[in-house]
């Protein structure tokens, strides 16, 4: 069997549709983060406390829960997980107060609960993030995503011509873009998990744009009178057929972390999953596209060697 | 041809053994993080300020004991921050005596800047930097120390970040965690001190007799209230404590006259020289037992105690062992504050492992069910390839001591994922050449050959993002990039060598002119 045989769709006509399809939903994302005032931080990076309780009582519920946190259920979000056995239930509360009494929100949650006579529970974790270690993992974080990111455009600039790797790079940006615009219309925290996703979408997204500028470079070889986009367009029909495999089958695989892997893994397959849609979206659309677009901007030196040359002439 | 296929054989045989070896048992071979075993990590500041406050505190006091012994009594000393104090009142006759005495005594960490009497010393940067730095030394080993007494298998005690003051603790299968906090965090800075008054429930009356004006050589200490509730009792002392808790030899858990717990404690060589003639020379007073600031209790002296001591207080058993614990390893430099504090019970690791193990199953089965109705009989080379790449990531994980978290389980299933994506790019591209009209063996070598520069390159990006996730990395995160990274070299070997073995194994028992092959 084999899907995508001797392919030959025109990707490069429909660029500047893609670009705009891209900008609109990056646009909206924007506006959204906008107006919700920032990036849904999780608390590894804002601070603040997030106590998981399990209750033997499959009955008790979110509503008795924020019931019985009271005053201190102003500000808190309570979530019950999605496990079918377990009555889990999730409690977050703000960074407050200072380093010094770390865990008071913590344990007020917990003689919260006690007094409300909700049947017997425990909690069966607790993540207490102070604002100094909040502060220092939000710089870590974007530190190492911006490094990450330079270091792939080096590799990339060192193995293919430069116009190249700025689509690449172009093509990266525009997934974790697209990526964070998901999370936040879908009401993903981002914590120190889904960076690590993110991170990894990013060397995914450069990838699948590796595997079609080899196969550019390649064609370039074979066929010099070609022009350019007809080129990028053969090399991106070529390798159709691997990108939406490999893309599936990571795709299953990403598939099956979502809804086996347990609560604590979601976040961050939700993002793997958005990323590999994106990152073979921004393969086949983006990363060629910019390439092409760049190339004819800034002609190669042998090209731009001919210009002068027939100027001369006339 | 394939004249080396018995080598490449036997190097894959060799390399899936060693690896199988490597990890087996995994149960007992493969580390766990704490989010899968349970337990607790924490980040904590040592408040170097202490320690820069206590030398400053300590120097000026020494100072001020020395120029008592060489008779310039005039000057009296004062803490003015941190890291400076001053002299008054030094007579200008005695001018070049003090400066000796003062550069004998804290010259070493002290610069002085004299105007007419007055005398500021101002401690050195350097000395400053060193004290700072040997308090998140000291923490450290005490908080390890501590860790150990406390007897939970495999703790981790190290220097945490870029700040320079940080520790992280991390106590696998630890579950009184309140416990464990206390027992870290306590200072327990123990001073036995001479009574000279009370107690007294109002510090006024404590100072009666000395005109209202606390002595210079004296403190105000509190005491804890014997019955919770009671109102607080004030004791006043000598400022210079008999003996501390660095002239103990040995502190456990006893019980006192009443056989309530308390706390015994033995002395070393010099401790018991100091306490006998302090305890001699005092019999009929009242010691009292300082711990972290508070009079924990005030027995009266009724011999001359060389070698042994008790300290009693409303202890519960477990209180009584949690002190003498804390004594046995010895007073923190300086206090500590938690900044960050995670707990995962031991149920909820359990269930994530369950999770996981579960999600790469599945993942593992969906992969394979594809390539095999995808490409046929060369869907068993993925799966082969696939579920040694596996093997190898647990080989290597096993032979570094490097740690499985939850996060790392992802990259598991990642690397099922991404290990097929190479095997998909060889298959692809010998079915091209395969269309072209090549032979079987031309089109696998064919394929292999113009694949391998692009894995190459699709690799090394991925290893750099997994390279610097793990710069990043705390726990969690830092195993995810382990598994990513190792995934992605086991993946180049099983993708490009073995399955490229695999084929020429079946090949080699065909014709050379065969053009069948089933992908």
């Amino acid at each position: 069997m084999r899907i995508f045989h001797n392919a030959n769709y025109d990707f490069i006509k429909w660029r500047w549709h893609a670009l705009i399809v891209s900008l609109v939903i990056i646009w909206a994302g924007v506006a959204t983060v906008f107006m919700r005032g920032g990036l849904p931080l999780g608390i590894d990076f804002t601070g603040g406390t997030v106590v998981v309780v399990e209750f033997e009582n499959p009955a008790v519920s979110e509503d008795s829960v924020r019931q019985a946190l009271g005053p201190l259920g102003a500000d808190a979000v309570v979530q019950r997980y999605q496990d079918p056995v377990k009555n889990d239930i999730m409690v977050r509360l703000p960074q407050t107060g200072t380093d010094a009494n770390l865990d008071e929100g913590a344990n007020r949650i917990v003689s919260a609960i006690e007094a409300a006579n909700l049947g017997a529970f425990k909690p069966i974790s607790r993540d207490i993030v102070g604002p100094t270690v909040g502060a220092d993992l939000q710089r870590k974080g974007i530190w190492a995503t911006l490094t990450a990111l330079g270091g792939i455009l080096v590799y990339v600039g060192f193995r293919f011509r430069f116009t190249f790797a700025i689509g690449a790079i172009v093509a990266t940006f525009h997934d974790i873009l697209i990526t964070l615009v998901m999370l936040t219309w879908f009401h993903y925290d981002l914590s120190l998990n889904v960076i690590a996703a993110i991170l990894t979408i990013a060397g995914y997204s450069v990838n699948d744009t590796i595997v079609v500028f080899d196969r550019v470079r390649e064609n370039q070889r074979t066929s010099r009178r070609e022009p350019l986009d007809q080129i990028v367009n053969r090399a991106v029909n070529q390798t159709l057929g691997r990108t939406i495999i490999t893309s599936g089958t990571t795709f299953l695989a990403v598939i099956s972390l979502f809804v086996f892997g347990g609560e604590v893994l979601r976040g961050f397959a939700f993002t793997m999953i958005v990323g590999i849609v994106t990152g073979t979206y921004s393969t086949v659309f983006i990363a060629a596209a910019i390439a092409i677009i760049l190339s004819r901007r800034a002609p190669s030196p042998a090209a731009a060697a001919a210009q002068a040359r027939a100027k001369r002439r006339a | 041809m394939y004249k080396n296929l018995r080598w490449k054989l036997i190097i894959t045989l060799a390399v899936t053994a060693l690896a199988i070896w490597s990890f087996a048992p995994p149960q007992q071979k493969i580390k766990l993080g704490l989010d899968l075993k349970g337990g607790a990590h924490f980040v904590l500041a040592v408040q170097t300020d202490d320690a820069l406050r206590l030398e400053t505190a300590t120097s000026s006091e020494q100072l001020r004991v020395a120029l008592n012994d060489a008779k310039i009594t005039t000057a009296t000393t004062k803490v003015n921050s941190l890291t400076e104090f001053q002299v008054d009142g030094v007579p200008a006759s005695s001018m070049a005596q003090f400066q000796t005495i003062a550069e004998q005594q804290v010259g070493a960490h002290f610069d002085q800047d004299q105007t007419g009497g007055t005398v500021v010393f101002r401690m050195k940067p350097n000395a400053q930097v060193q004290t700072r730095e040997e308090a998140v030394r000291q923490a450290i080993d005490t908080v390890e120390r501590r860790v150990n007494e406390l007897g939970v298998s495999e703790p981790t005690v190290a220097p945490y970040g870029a700040a320079q003051n940080q520790i992280l603790v991390q106590l696998p299968g630890v579950t009184d965690i309140a416990r464990a906090k206390n027992i870290i965090g306590q200072t327990a800075i123990l001073e036995l001190k001479l009574v000279e008054a009370g107690p007294s429930s109002d510090q006024a009356s404590l100072l009666q007799p000395y005109g209202g004006q606390l002595p210079a050589d004296m403190q105000v200490v509190t005491g804890t209230a014997e019955v919770p509730g009671a109102p607080l009792s004030y004791y006043l002392v000598r400022k210079v404590p008999v003996i501390t808790g660095r002239d103990l030899r040995n502190a456990k858990p006893s019980l006192d006259e009443y056989n309530k717990p308390a706390v015994g404690f033995s002395l070393n060589g010099d401790g018991q020289k100091k306490f006998g003639a302090a305890t001699s020379a005092n019999i009929g007073r009242s010691l009292a037992i300082v711990l972290d600031n508070r009079v924990m209790s005030a027995p009266r002296i009724d011999s001359a105690i060389y070698g042994d001591g008790r300290i009693y207080g409303s202890f519960t058993q477990q209180e009584a062992s949690d002190l003498a614990l804390v004594l046995r390893s010895g007073a923190l430099p300086a206090s500590l504050t938690y900044l960050e504090q995670r707990e995962v019970g031991p149920t909820l690791g359990l269930d994530s492992i369950r999770a996981g193990v579960m999600a790469s199953l599945i993942g593992l089965a969906l992969v394979t069910l594809f390539m095999l109705f995808y490409y046929r009989l060369a869907g068993v080379n993925a799966f082969v390839s696939i579920v040694l790449n596996l093997a190898i990531l647990l080989g290597f994980m096993a032979y570094l001591g490097a740690v499985m978290t939850l996060p790392g389980i992802a990259g598991f299933i990642l690397t099922i994922g991404m290990g097929v994506d190479s095997n998909v790019l060889i298959f692809e591209r010998i079915r091209e050449e395969l269309s072209t009209g090549k032979g079987a063996r031309q089109a696998v070598s064919a394929g292999f050959d113009r694949v391998f520069l692009t894995i190459v390159d699709t690799h090394v990006s991925s290893l750099i993002a997994a390279a610097f996730l793990f710069q990043f990395g705390t726990g969690p995160i830092r195993g995810f990039a382990t598994t990513l990274f190792f995934g992605l070299i086991a993946n180049v070997f099983t993708s490009v060598f073995v399955s490229r073995t695999m084929f020429e194994f079946v090949l080699s028992k065909r014709p050379a002119g065969s053009t069948q092959l089933s992908i």
